[in-house]
């Protein structure tokens, strides 16, 4: 399968094979007007296999999204055909209005104009509870 | 300025000094008669509760302060679909304080953010009642002295019990302590409780469905109500409300100092033939709740006497 190459744009790679559509929604790339291709279950020396994303244009990456959902993926900024950064990802300590909480007996279920707002509680372990109510994500 | 939402929030120097300050105004009450005049104390109780909020407002009102209320959840803004950040910015411009009771959990935390002025937690939901956990220390220290060494037997509703998470986590903090976890299968301790706080601090525990066999080894019995509210489902309420009962003949298992406490309010988990054993805390306990209150609402409005 053959995916050509973008000029100018970004390229997340490294995503955990199967993640891509998830990270695809939340990065809400289905608004963007520019090309995107999500590349699925390809062959990788390193992980096995991968998802990679391609975003025909260089926009703002919300990267508390990446960490999140998968905090090994690497983003490659790539202008005029070259690759010209790197960024790797860290998981981020606070989630704002990325997930929302399940507890039917939290304050976020009543008050809508509330944010939610998760907090990295435990990093080994990649465990983030809501601020208002603890309930893990 | 600053508030209290979660009992961890307080260290255990805080605590020893909230205390200290409870010892104090129980030797000398008149001390502080006027040691909040013309303070005001706002309860705003979403939730039925009468002890809670009495215990707040006779708090406030042996400070010598006054106490703004509202008649019931039902006839506040509430009702109309004020959020919980409007009701407490509108609250700061009339009082000085808030004891704030809400079903939902994290509405205290809410108010916090939102208030110009100290929010105390006074329950919310299955979540945290810090209140109650500084009520339950103040019992445990003046019945025992120290919160070291002590083996602690938690029995009821452990899944549920908000007071039994609070209690487990303040006394984690002290060395040597011993849980022992009585609940049916159903109402077990939470696994992230037994992890987060009490695996973590490698604090030593065991769980039994055994009440009677617990009792022999326990310096403090914390006895809990099966809550009807934390239960969705009508049918399993039924099934576990009366899984212990603690009767007089049970007790003469334990210890001599044995100290029986409970939150209240009760349904039949301590038969009525208990209350004359002077092992029984639990009505000591309400009074001190009362005094670790106004130790509290002294320290939040840095009022120095």
């Amino acid at each position: 399968m053959k995916i050509d190459s973008i000029k100018n744009g970004i390229v997340i790679d490294h995503i955990t094979a199967g993640r891509g559509m998830e990270l695809y929604k939340l990065l809400k790339l289905d608004q963007l007007e520019c090309s995107v291709a999500i590349i699925q279950r390809v062959h990788s020396n390193k992980m096995c296999c991968k998802d990679i994303i391609k975003i025909d244009a260089d926009i703002d990456l919300d990267m508390d999204i990446l960490g999140y959902v998968d905090p090994d993926v690497t983003v490659d900024i790539i202008r005029d055909g070259v690759l010209v950064e790197k960024r790797s990802i860290d998981l981020p300590t606070e989630l704002r209005n990325v997930i929302f909480c399940k507890n039917p007996r939290c304050i976020t279920t009543t008050e809508q104009e509330l944010p939610h707002v998760f907090r990295l509680t435990d990093r080994e372990k990649r465990i983030y509870r809501c601020i208002y109510c603890e309930t893990k994500a | 300025m600053r508030s209290l939402i979660d009992i961890l929030e307080l260290s255990v120097e805080e605590i020893d000094e909230l205390i200290s300050l409870a010892e104090d105004i129980i030797a000398h009450p008149e001390k502080y008669r006027d040691s909040c005049r013309y303070k005001k104390l706002a309860t705003l109780f979403f939730e039925p509760s009468t002890r809670t909020r009495l215990s707040f407002e006779a708090a406030m009102y042996e400070l010598g302060g006054n106490v703004l209320s509202m008649a019931s959840a039902g006839s506040s803004s509430a009702a109309k679909g004020e959020s919980v950040a409007d009701t407490a910015k509108t609250v700061s411009c009339y009082a000085d304080i808030i004891a704030m009771r809400h079903p939902k959990e994290g509405a205290p935390m809410v108010a916090a953010m939102n208030a110009s002025i100290p929010v105390i937690n006074a329950g919310d939901g299955g979540h945290n009642h810090p209140t109650q956990t500084l009520a339950d220390l103040l019992t445990i220290w003046r019945e025992k002295g120290r919160f070291t060494g002590l083996t602690i037997g938690l029995c009821g509703d452990l899944k549920f019990g908000r007071t039994v998470h609070s209690l487990i986590s303040a006394l984690a903090r002290y060395n040597g302590n011993k849980f022992v976890l009585i609940s049916p299968v159903e109402l077990k301790l939470p696994s992230y409780v037994k992890k987060d706080v009490l695996q973590k601090n490698q604090i030593s525990y065991t769980q039994t469905t055994d009440l009677e066999a617990a009792l022999p080894e326990l310096d403090i019995l914390y006895m809990t109500r099966v809550q009807r509210e934390r239960f969705f489902n009508e049918e399993d309420y039924l099934r576990l409300k009366d899984s212990y009962i603690l009767t007089p003949e049970k007790l003469n298992k334990a210890k001599k100092d044995l100290a029986i406490l409970h939150p209240l309010p009760r349904v039949n988990e301590i038969s009525v033939g208990v209350d004359a054993d002077p092992r029984a805390v639990y009505f000591k306990q309400v009074l001190n709740g009362k005094y670790m209150r106004m130790a509290l609402i002294l320290k939040l409005l840095e009022v120095e006497v």
